[in-house]
């Protein structure tokens, strides 16, 4: 905790404020929907938020647990069936921005939320693609938010669910992908951008008060810096109470009491 | 033409030991009261078909059910890991799952196709996933007019499907309406097919201002069973009638992270319950009817 703020709070501001207005946003559950619902109840009240479960232009008041809460469905403005949303809207090239995270990533944004150790035989067994294999490539771009770990941002994906700019940065262009993959990473320590030519991540501010050599260490390769690496502009006020209020709202609204 | 019957005759005739099953439902109207007459009547060795295998799967791959599994996101949404179907697969427990894993666009293509009596779906997808390294029926063909490459999977042709929906009228038609997920797909690319629901209407839904023009009314003709089971979908919801239970769902991780808790859980709500005790369960959930 820093200047009446946590870290965790930082980076759902930061990711926030990479929407806007324009965007129609295909949002996954936990820190991209609620930076994406921190978005749309500050700077950018007309993004459209899209939810895989069918549910378009909707507008939660509680952050939903789920991909498919009631409450999506409730407040949006129409639902369709799940093929028609991948066939029609995100096949279909509809949606502006995908925000997607993982258990890994590597230097050039490749995703993987499959399996730690061999396919075949998994020390850990994660959830899987979902949705995020062909958000990935049918989204104009891509924003990442994950917390920087070095178990996270490492060496080498155990495995490539989702294609970010792939092995060596070229993939995409070889495929003759005319999306453009991921543009943003925002972590609880800085955000990273791919290099214009290169395409592999690099720091482009940090938050306040965190050092380079912090990045460093939670980065499993060695990192590049920006020419000139920036500092995140705090939360602000607004920023910070919406963010709390809406977070009050949900543990308010999903309860804790066990149900055996 | 569906029947109305009771849960343990509908799936004693429509499920047998050795079937590829597909109880589906996008988090909205899982059919939870189905798939445990299923682990009651210890039907084995089936090819479990879900896109999302939920705390419903869990249940039953824990329970023994499950030989196989075709899925595309495997957790429990906004809490963690499914422990059932990690143990199944990291350690074998209680026995072996085989996985063939897909993305929700592959699964939810595969399905349209299924019901469409396509030999496969078409679409732009898993490029440059290690998926189509690790599972032999995810290919890539040509565009036979652009010579675009497209993924290809085969279609899904369940022998049963099996989901829980809002209504049924008299004359064994179905209504589901919310998040409607694939569903309809789903039914329409099986064999058998049944439906659990909240209420029976007794006048025709063609025949009364109830459902608007859109709403998915599957024929009675496309499914072999109804049965009225109120609350079933519980700890998921049934948009109209109750909230999702997400304290419940919260609660299953440490359920389910250990064997023997899990095993009681089994015996004393599933073994020792029934249909009828779903009803108090999703009333009783915290949270506002929707």
């Amino acid at each position: 905790m820093t200047a009446g703020y946590s870290a965790a709070e930082m980076m759902t501001v930061a990711a926030a404020r990479a929407l806007g207005n324009d965007d129609i946003c295909f949002v996954g559950i936990g820190l991209p929907s609620a930076a994406c619902n921190l978005a749309r109840l500050t700077h950018a009240p007309r993004l459209r938020l899209v939810y895989e479960s069918g549910t378009i232009e909707t507008r939660p008041t509680v952050l939903p647990l789920s991909i498919g809460d009631g409450e999506l469905c409730e407040t949006a403005l129409t639902t369709v069936s799940v093929p028609e949303m991948f066939q029609y809207w995100l096949q279909g090239g509809r949606i502006t921005v995908g925000f997607l995270g993982g258990a890994q990533i590597d230097r050039y944004a490749n995703l993987n939320s499959t399996v730690i150790g061999p396919y075949a035989k998994p020390k850990v067994r994660l959830p899987g693609s979902g949705g995020a294999t062909e958000i990935a490539t049918n989204c104009h771009r891509i924003y990442i938010v994950m917390r920087h770990d070095p178990r996270a941002f490492v060496a080498a994906l155990d495995f490539m669910t989702t294609l970010g700019h792939g092995a060596t940065g070229r993939e995409r262009r070889a495929m003759g992908l005319r999306t453009e993959g991921p543009v943003l990473v925002v972590t609880d320590l800085c955000t990273m951008t791919p290099d214009p030519e290169t395409k592999e991540l690099t720091v482009a501010s940090l938050h306040p008060g965190v050092s380079d050599r912090q990045v460093r260490d939670a980065t499993g390769w060695s990192v590049r810096f920006a020419d000139r690496v920036g500092t995140t502009a705090p939360p602000s006020g607004v920023e910070l109470e919406t963010l709390r209020d809406l977070n009050e709202r949900t543990a308010r609204a999903h309860g804790t009491t066990a149900a055996e | 033409m569906s029947r109305i019957t009771t849960l343990a005759d509908a799936v004693a005739g429509l499920v047998h030991s050795g079937d590829t099953v597909a109880l589906e439902g996008f988090t909205h109207l899982i059919p939870f009261a189905a798939g445990h007459e299923i682990i009651r009547q210890r039907i084995r060795d089936l090819t479990l078909i879900r896109m999302t295998p939920d705390l419903l799967y869990d249940q039953m791959i824990g329970s023994g059910c499950a030989r196989k599994l075709i899925f595309s996101w495997g957790g429990n949404p906004g809490v963690g890991s499914l422990h059932r179907l990690r143990d199944a697969v990291e350690r074998g427990w209680p026995q072996p799952l085989e996985i063939e894993e897909h993305s929700h666009a592959a699964m939810a293509h595969a399905y349209a196709a299924g019901a469409a009596a396509m030999p496969c779906a078409f679409f732009k997808g898993y490029r440059g996933s290690d998926l189509a390294r690790v599972n032999a029926r995810i290919k890539f063909v040509e565009c036979p007019f652009t010579g675009e490459p497209l993924a290809s999977v085969p279609a899904l042709r369940p022998d049963v499907t099996i989901i829980h929906a809002q209504k049924a009228d008299r004359a064994g038609n179905v209504l589901v309406e919310g998040i409607v997920g694939v569903q309809k797909e789903a039914v329409l690319a099986a064999a058998r097919a049944m439906a659990t629901v909240e209420e029976i209407v007794d006048r025709r839904f063609d025949e009364v201002d109830g459902p608007g023009t859109n709403a998915v009314v599957l024929p009675s003709w496309t499914l072999q069973a109804i049965v009225h089971v109120p609350g079933g979908a519980h700890p998921s919801y049934a948009h109209g009638y109750y909230a999702r239970d997400n304290a419940f769902y919260v609660a299953w991780d440490a359920i389910a992270r250990d064997r023997d808790r899990f095993t009681a859980w089994i015996e004393a709500h599933v073994i020792n319950g029934g249909p009828d005790q779903f009803r108090d369960r999703a009333f009783a959930a915290r949270g506002r009817a929707r």
